[in-house]
C-alpha cells in the first residue's frame, strides 16, 4: 500500500523526509483497546464534534425561541449566523429542489446531514485536530446509508412497489432495450448512488489531508534538514500549505453542500411522477 | 555510464494510473463549468439555478476521479 513510494524513494536519498501514507488514518488507539468501542484520535474528534454540534444547536434553538417569545425582530450576531445557516439548507436546498411541502417533510434529515458533514469535515483544518473526522470510511458510509434508505423510503411511500419498476424500467424505452437499460439503471440507482455518495466525501477528505500533510512535512524537511539553497523551497511549500488550507475550507463546505444536495435530488427523483 | 539505466524510474505504476484517471474528469469538470459560465452570461437571471445544476454536474463527474483515487486501496 505504498501510494507515495515514488516520493519515498526520492526522499530516502536525501535524508529524513517522511511522506504521508495511508497509515495517517489509523492513529493508535487511546482508550478501550481490545473492545469493539476502541477509541482512537479520529473517533475522539468525532465525539467532540458531535458534542459541539449539540451545544451549538441547543443555544441556537434557545435564541430562536427567545426571539419568538419576546417578539424581538432584530437578531443578534450569533442568532443571525444560525438563521443564515439553517435557512441556507431550508431555502436553497430543500425548498428549491423538493418544493415547500416535501421540502418541509425531509428538512430535519437534510439539516442533520448538512451540519453533520460540515462539522466532521471542518476538523481537517482546525489546529490540534488536523484530521477530518469524515476521512475514515465509517461516517460517510453511515450517512450514505441514511440517504439510501431515505430515498427508497420516499419512493416506496409515494409510489409503492411501482417505485422500483419506474426506476428499473424507465418509460419511453422500446421493449427489447430493457435488457440493456435495466441492468444499467439498477447499477446506477441502487448500487452506485450510495457508493459514490460515500466515496466522494471520503476521498475528498483523504486527498485533502494527504495534501496538507505533504505540504507541511515537506516544509519541515526543507527548513530543518535540507542544506543551503534548498531551504528556499521550504518557503514555497509553506505557502502552498496555507493555500491548500484555505482550499480545504472551501472543500469542506462544498462537500457538505454537495452531499445534502445529492440526497435531496435522489429524494426528488424518487418522488417524481412517471412521465 | 551504463546506457541501459539512463532513464530508470522507480515507484508505483498506480501513480501513472491515477494521473490517467484524472484526465477525463478534469476535462469533464472544465466543460461543465465553461458551459455554466456561458449560460449565465446569456441569462444572468438564471444564475442561481444554473449554479446548483453546475455543482451537481461537477459532483457526478468528479466521482470518477475519486473512484480512481480509491482503486489502489482496494485492488493493489
Amino acid at each position: 500500500m505504498k501510494l507515495f513510494s515514488a516520493l519515498t524513494l526520492f526522499a530516502a536519498e536525501e535524508g529524513g523526509f517522511h511522506p504521508p501514507s495511508i497509515m495517517e488514518f489509523y492513529p493508535e488507539i487511546v482508550a478501550f483497546e481490545g473492545t469493539p468501542f476502541a477509541i482512537n484520535r479520529i473517533m475522539m474528534i468525532r465525539l467532540i464534534v458531535l458534542a459541539v454540534l449539540l451545544v451549538l444547536f441547543y443555544f441556537w434553538t434557545r435564541s430562536f425561541k427567545k426571539a419568538v417569545r419576546t417578539g424581538n425582530v432584530v437578531p443578534g450576531r450569533f442568532q443571525l449566523l444560525g438563521e443564515m445557516a439553517l435557512n441556507f439548507v431550508r431555502k436553497s436546498i430543500a425548498h428549491d429542489q423538493l418544493g415547500e411541502k416535501d421540502g418541509e417533510r425531509f428538512l430535519p434529515l437534510l439539516t442533520t446531514i448538512f451540519f453533520m458533514v460540515l462539522g466532521m469535515n471542518i476538523t481537517g483544518i482546525i489546529p490540534f485536530a488536523n484530521i477530518a473526522a469524515s476521512s475514515v470510511v465509517g461516517l460517510p458510509m453511515v450517512l450514505a446509508a441514511v440517504a439510501y434508505v431515505t430515498f427508497i423510503y420516499a419512493g416506496m411511500r409515494k409510489h409503492g412497489v411501482k417505485f422500483f419498476s419506474n426506476a428499473l424500467f424507465p418509460a419511453g424505452v422500446p421493449k427489447p432495450f430493457y435488457a440493456l437499460v435495466t441492468p444499467i439503471e439498477f447499477l446506477s440507482t441502487f448500487i452506485l448512488r450510495p457508493v459514490t455518495l460515500a466515496l466522494r466525501l471520503l476521498m475528498n477528505m483523504i486527498a485533502g489531508h494527504l495534501l496538507l500533510v505533504l505540504c507541511f512535512s515537506a516544509t519541515h524537511f526543507f527548513f530543518f534538514q535540507a542544506d543551503g539553497f534548498f531551504k528556499l523551497f521550504g518557503a514555497g511549500t509553506l505557502l502552498f500549505g496555507f493555500a491548500f488550507t484555505v482550499f480545504e475550507i472551501l472543500v469542506s463546505v462544498l462537500q457538505a453542500y454537495v452531499f445534502t444536495l445529492l440526497t435531496t435530488v435522489y429524494i426528488q427523483l424518487a418522488l417524481a411522477d412517471e412521465h | 555510464m551504463d546506457a541501459v539505466n539512463i532513464a530508470e524510474l522507480s515507484g508505483n505504476i498506480a501513480v501513472v494510473g491515477y494521473g490517467l484517471a484524472a484526465i477525463g474528469p478534469g476535462i469533464g469538470v472544465g466543460l461543465v463549468v465553461s458551459k455554466t459560465i456561458e449560460s449565465i452570461a446569456r441569462q444572468p437571471e438564471l444564475a442561481g439555478k444554473l449554479q446548483v445544476t453546475m455543482w451537481l454536474g461537477i459532483a457526478f463527474t468528479e466521482a470518477l476521479a475519486l473512484i480512481g483515487l480509491a482503486t489502489p486501496f482496494i485492488f493493489v
